[in-house]
């Protein structure tokens, strides 16, 4: 690799946000009261609108450098040099992560803009856009952050401001614990990112080159090569574990659960965090850490597995989901497990263009849904809609569209990602048939639930203005029950915008990595080729780091074109099944033909019990994890208090017990013997009276005094 | 001033308790403005030490040696290193930040404040003491103050955790006396000269290295502490008044492990390799995970805290037992950084225990919604305690952590599962208190006062900006303890290789 680029202005895109955060976060009340919600919108608006200047800026200076010459740096001061370890505040941009912070601050403006008017009611409209600037600060960080440990702060970061978004209306007990759940799952998933982290570190100590620098692990990753911990390839174990790491942020089993939850959150928070960006932190980290999955194939051959299962699983609860959000949560979960078959299958660049398209239409699926729920004064139950295509005409297009993207229909985005992982999984060295076919058949079930959606809330009548006000999914949101039951109502200007963006991009940007069978030239796929290894490559891993991909790149590029025959047939396939679960969700919701109770009955409803239930998965946690932990806790405390402290007061209280004994030894035996010493110790004690006045006061002149003249005596 | 800086530091608080028990007993304002006037002076002094230390040696500075009792070769000798002048900066600032918090006693307050500068004197003395007779009285007058702060300024138990605590470290004076005693007089000529008698480690067989060093590190892990010996602290924590609580956990914990640093290691430098490769380290991972359970089940606040505390003081032990440049860095660093969270915590909880007159977890509920920014300043502390990056306790653990896998990559992972404990308890508490609905009793509550306030901007900058930028005690602390290391490491071996030829 060559030298870095030093720049000055990628700690800016970092700032911006991080001080629009610190402005609205310590003077929000007063500037909301003073100035009003369009200057804390502002404040909060500007500084993301510069860090995607800068970001579109750094991504235009990496075009005009040579493919192997794009890297930039900003060394911004020395962090923690301690012992072996040299880390610096230093952050970088190169292909991949210039990708990253375009979709961050491109999609996060988007989705500030679509706040304003979201959140135009909340009270604490200040406190909502100090976390979502303190959330972009964070997500930058974790992208643009040049070793493992800057990386973990944006890590923790994003953590943090979900935690604050989740429980964003904490008076709701169920926010507050969804928030909670949150923190504690990614928590787990951070033990094993700084496991993976501290392994990899002590590998390369080993050697005597330890380092947390990204470029520097790159280049002496195969040092790590033949090394062992209790028995395991060392590189098995660091990816292992950091690959923990990336199934908490990017809820992948077996820590998914907090995803669904963390839709207590407001609307946009669950566009922004939970769909467009933090959860796709850990697919970004295989990304970014490529060259060290590499070299661990079990490791990716469990990446692959989970992400097949968790796409699959994930698709069969959303199935069952009635709330309109829940539906979109398992739906991300699932989506997430695609790009983690990419990853697992070594098809990296196809995973980071996943991660890509849907962000696009994951965003503006969330936004309509927020579109319709502000709509419905609240209401997020599918089966009080219906019939919102006449009402709100914007909202339903770009949802339609997003919904035909995320379905994996041509020419969407979601289909050139999504067919390319799905070919991968086939033909890749890492892949696998089995993985194809679940993968397809998820594929067919998204299709389904995404469209089962679209037609309960857009289609046929509108059910919901008999039905009454149902629970809001907050508390603070007393004012909307003013308003009388009406037809449901487009979105304002500053709402639906961002979603003809947003639809726009579910629409154009699959075309950015058009395979070589369907005539492109998998532009997406070279740019990224400098930092990912592409996924035909042997799995041996290349010892001679990042530059020798480049060159590859160029081959690679040649190789797609001769394409093959199955490529097509797998794509009609694909399609095909999309189409048929399109087709399900038409007969059961539209046309009526089939009735879904046909489905929920079936097998005495236990199939459907299980997969409504969400698989149990919450219960059983909740009573092996967390009543576990619980359990031992008390255990530990009662141990602590009657047994450790036990032995103490019982060490006391023999020694009383002894000295009473003594006592009365002293009493009667010694102190018999002195009895005629004792008219003079009376007649001493009166005298002495005087000291002991009983007074603290007295004592603590005593002492003071005492101690002066000790200290003092011999000094002078 | 530059020569005798620490000895100003030390009796200038003292000259303040005198002056205070002058005081007419009625003139409260008088009293509490001549105590913070005493506690200020140090603390410029301190930033002035701060400025002028030098970073680059490892040798002690700012030095002052008299002959005191010299029929017993006992000197008025003091100084600071890397290491301690981390502990007199947070003390200075600590014992500023503790008489304002002081501020709402009532009883006997000319006591109290009188007291308190005595402690303030004392805790100043053993970090500056380089002469071990000189440490061992300070040690033992600061043991006073505390008892009677705890014994009559303290809550319904108060005299029995006032005992306990004495008590308990009464047997850890003793065990430390005899071993003082011991090195004394194994030495030739004898001298209880800190210093002299590191340099003298090589001629102490293994064996009188390992008995003296048991002695001086029970007497050490009381004071820590460390399990099993740690049960005094939530009791004197409970009943203590907050000030003394901050004082307690923030300045009185690091005495342990900052004498085992000063005391075992350079003097007693093969048993430390010995003893510091299985019983420290194994009492740090010990201390980590189990003060953390046992925080999560208690139900008064104050223990919590407490608790948390010894699951943080267990990163310091395993961090200097780690024996490299990475941990025992990240042990200092993790002593500076639980002094300034635990005071802030435990400012904390004195703010809703003035105001509700309980501590009972389960009986709040809401106070996000009635005190806003009481919630915001908790928020930050407890992230700060569960080691969220950008805060200062993440830069310390991830250096204790990234030493100690090194020699213990098995409990290197055991203590970092503590992180998850850390979350549990942290949030399930920020929950309890502060996050659902606001609980009708409190309703009205004001929220934190300007005076509470000003006790937290100092501790939350210094979170802050060492989360960030954590060279300021890094580049302090660095030189005097990887001299340190080496020390303990290279000496070691040469006592171990000699060993064979010395009975004890």
């Amino acid at each position: 690799m060559s030298d870095p680029i030093a720049v000055g202005y990628l700690r800016w895109i970092i700032l911006a946000p991080l001080i629009g955060a610190a402005i609205n976060g310590l003077l929000g009340t007063r500037i909301q009261k003073a100035a009003g919600k369009n200057a804390i919108a502002a404040i909060a608006i500007v500084p993301v609108l510069i860090s995607f200047v800068l970001a579109l800026n750094a991504f235009r200076q990496l075009l005009s450098l040579p493919a192997d010459h794009r890297f930039l740096l900003d060394s911004v001061s020395r962090w923690i040099h301690v012992g072996h370890l040299r880390v610096d505040m230093a952050f970088w941009v190169d292909p991949l992560s210039a990708v990253m912070i375009l979709v961050v601050t491109g999609i996060g403006g988007l989705i500030h803009l679509y706040s304003v008017g979201y959140m135009h009611e909340e009270p604490s409209f200040w406190r909502f856009f100090a976390y979502l600037n303190l959330f972009m600060a964070a997500m930058l960080t974790l992208v643009l952050g040049d070793s493992l440990l800057t990386l973990f702060v944006g890590w923790e970061g994003v953590g943090l401001c979900s935690y604050a978004l989740i429980g964003f209306w904490y008076k709701e007990w169920a926010n507050a614990s969804a928030a909670a759940k949150a923190f504690l799952v990614n928590r787990v998933g951070d033990f094993g990112f700084i496991v993976g982290m501290f392994a990899l570190f002590w590998g390369l100590d080993q050697t005597g080159q330890g380092t947390l620098v990204v470029r520097e692990i790159a280049q002496r990753a195969h040092l790590l090569d033949g090394q062992l911990l209790w028995g395991i390839a060392l590189p098995t174990f660091i990816t292992m574990a950091l690959f923990v790491g990336a199934t908490g942020k990017s809820a992948q089993i077996p820590l998914y659960v907090w995803l669904p939850d963390a839709m207590a959150g407001p609307t946009p928070v669950s566009a922004l965090i939970h769909a467009a960006t933090m959860v796709t932190a850990g697919v970004y980290m295989i990304g970014r850490l490529n060259f060290l999955f590499s070299m661990a194939p079990a490791t990716l051959h469990v990446i692959a597995t989970i992400g097949v299962l968790t796409a699959f699983f994930a698709a069969t609860i959303g199935v069952a989901q009635y709330d309109i959000k829940k539906v979109l949560a398992y739906s991300t979960v699932s989506q997430l497990g695609f790009m983690f078959i990419a990853m697992g299958v070594g098809a990296y660049s196809a995973g980071i263009f996943h991660l890509f398209t849907h962000a696009f239409f994951k965003a503006c699926l969330f936004l309509g849904s927020g579109s319709v729920i502000h709509a419905l004064h609240h209401e997020q139950d599918m089966r009080h809609m219906g019939g919102l295509r006449k009402y709100m005409p914007v909202t339903f297009s770009t949802f339609f569209v997003s919904t035909l993207a995320i379905a994996g229909m041509p020419p969407f985005a979601g289909f050139f990602s999504k067919d390319e992982i799905l070919w991968q999984a086939f033909a890749s060295p890492h892949g696998h048939w089995w993985i194809w076919l679940v993968g397809t058949i998820t594929a067919g079930i998204t299709a389904f639930y995404m469209f089962r959606q679209v037609f309960m809330v857009f289609f046929g009548e509108y059910r919901g203005a008999h039905g009454g006000h149902h629970d809001d999914a907050h508390g603070s949101h007393g004012a909307h029950h003013g308003h009388a039951v009406h037809h449901p109502h487009e979105s304002p200007g500053i709402m639906t915008t961002p979603l003809i963006v947003l639809a726009a991009g579910a629409v154009l940007v699959g075309f950015l990595n058009v395979p070589g069978g369907l005539g492109g030239s998998h532009r997406f796929e070279t740019w990224l080729a400098p930092v990912l290894e592409p996924a035909h490559e042997a799995p041996v891993h290349e010892p001679h780091g990042l530059v020798k991909k480049v060159e590859h790149a160029a081959e690679e590029t040649l190789e797609h074109a001769e394409h093959d025959p199955l490529e097509y047939l797998l794509m009609v396939i694909s399609v095909l099944v999309a189409g048929g679960g399109i087709l399900l969700a038409w007969l059961m919701y539209v046309r009526g033909k089939i009735d879904p109770s046909f489905f929920s009955d079936a097998w005495a409803g236990v199939p459907y019990r299980t997969i409504f239930n969400k698989y149990y998965v919450d219960e059983i946690y909740e009573a092996v994890f967390v009543n576990g932990a619980l359990g031992l806790s008390k255990m530990l405390a009662a141990f602590d208090r009657v047994i450790v402290d036990g032995i103490v007061n019982g060490v006391a209280t023999l020694t009383r017990l002894v000295s009473q004994a003594d006592g009365a030894f002293d009493k009667y035996v010694v102190d018999g013997i002195v009895n005629g010493v004792g008219a003079v110790t009376m007649w001493v004690g009166a005298r002495a009276r005087a000291v002991q006045t009983g007074h603290i006061y007295s004592y603590l002149y005593a002492i003071v005094i005492g101690f002066v003249v000790i200290m003092f005596a011999r000094l002078l | 001033m530059p020569t005798n800086v620490l000895t100003w530091m030390i009796f200038l608080p003292l000259v303040g308790a005198i002056v205070v028990l002058c005081l007419p007993r009625n003139a409260a304002n008088l009293i509490r403005g001549t105590a913070t006037f005493f506690t200020i002076p140090p603390l410029i002094m301190a930033v002035w030490l701060y400025q002028h230390f030098d970073r680059a040696t490892s040798d002690m500075q700012f030095v002052t040696k008299i002959p005191w009792i010299p029929s017993f070769n006992i000197q008025y000798f003091i100084g600071v290193d890397g290491i301690s002048i981390t502990m007199v900066l947070l003390t200075a600032l600590l014992s500023f930040i503790c008489i304002i918090a002081s501020f709402g006693i009532e009883k006997a307050m000319k006591a109290y404040f009188a007291l308190f500068l005595l402690l303030d004197a004392a805790m100043m003395g053993v970090f500056c003491a380089l002469d071990f007779f000189l440490f061992f009285v300070f040690w033992e007058v600061m043991l006073l103050p505390m008892y009677f702060l705890i014994g009559i300024w303290g809550g319904p138990r108060r005299e029995y955790a006032a005992i306990k605590f004495f008590l308990y470290t009464m047997v850890g004076s003793v065990l430390m006396l005899v071993a003082m005693l011991a090195l004394y007089f194994y030495a030739e000529p004898h001298t209880f000269d800190l210093l002299e008698l590191a340099s003298r480690s090589g001629s102490y067989s293994t064996g009188f290295q390992r008995i003296a060093w048991i002695g001086l590190f029970i007497g050490f892990a009381i004071k820590i502490p460390a399990f099993p010996f740690h049960t005094w602290l939530p009791d004197a924590h409970v009943e203590a008044p907050t000030a003394i609580s901050v004082i307690l956990a923030g300045v009185l914990l690091k005495m342990g492990t900052y004498g085992i640093l000063r005391i075992n290691y350079p003097i007693l430098p093969a048993a430390t390799l010995d003893f510091a490769f299985y019983l420290l380290i194994a009492l740090g991972t010990w201390n980590i995970v189990y003060g953390a359970l046992c925080a999560m089940a208690q139900t008064d606040f104050k223990k919590l805290i407490a608790y948390s505390s010894i699951s943080h003081m267990g990163y310091v032990m395993f961090g200097m037992a780690t024996m490299t440049s990475e941990g025992i860095n990240g042990a200092v660093l993790q002593m500076f950084n639980h002094g300034t969270v635990t005071a802030m915590l435990f400012l904390l909880v004195g703010v809703i225990y003035d105001r509700a007159h309980h501590r009972e977890i389960n009986g709040f509920g809401g106070l996000a919604g009635i005190m806003p920014f009481y919630t915001g300043w908790t928020a930050l502390a407890f992230f700060a305690a569960m080691g969220l990056p950008g805060l200062s306790a993440f830069i310390s653990e991830v250096l204790v952590l990234l030493g100690g896998w090194r020699s213990y990559p098995a409990l290197t992972i055991v203590s970092a599962s503590a992180v998850v404990l850390t979350a549990g308890y942290m949030l399930w508490t920020m929950q309890r208190i502060y996050l659902g609905k606001a609980n009708e009793k409190y309703v009205g509550l004001p929220d934190i006062n300007g005076r509470e306030i000003f006790t937290l901007v100092p501790l939350g900058i210094i979170v802050v900006v060492l989360g960030v930028y954590p060279r300021p005690v890094l580049d302090l602390i660095n030189a005097s303890l990887v001299h340190l290391n080496q020390v303990v490491a290279g000496k070691a071996q040469v006592a171990l290789a000699t060993a064979g030829n010395m009975v004890p």
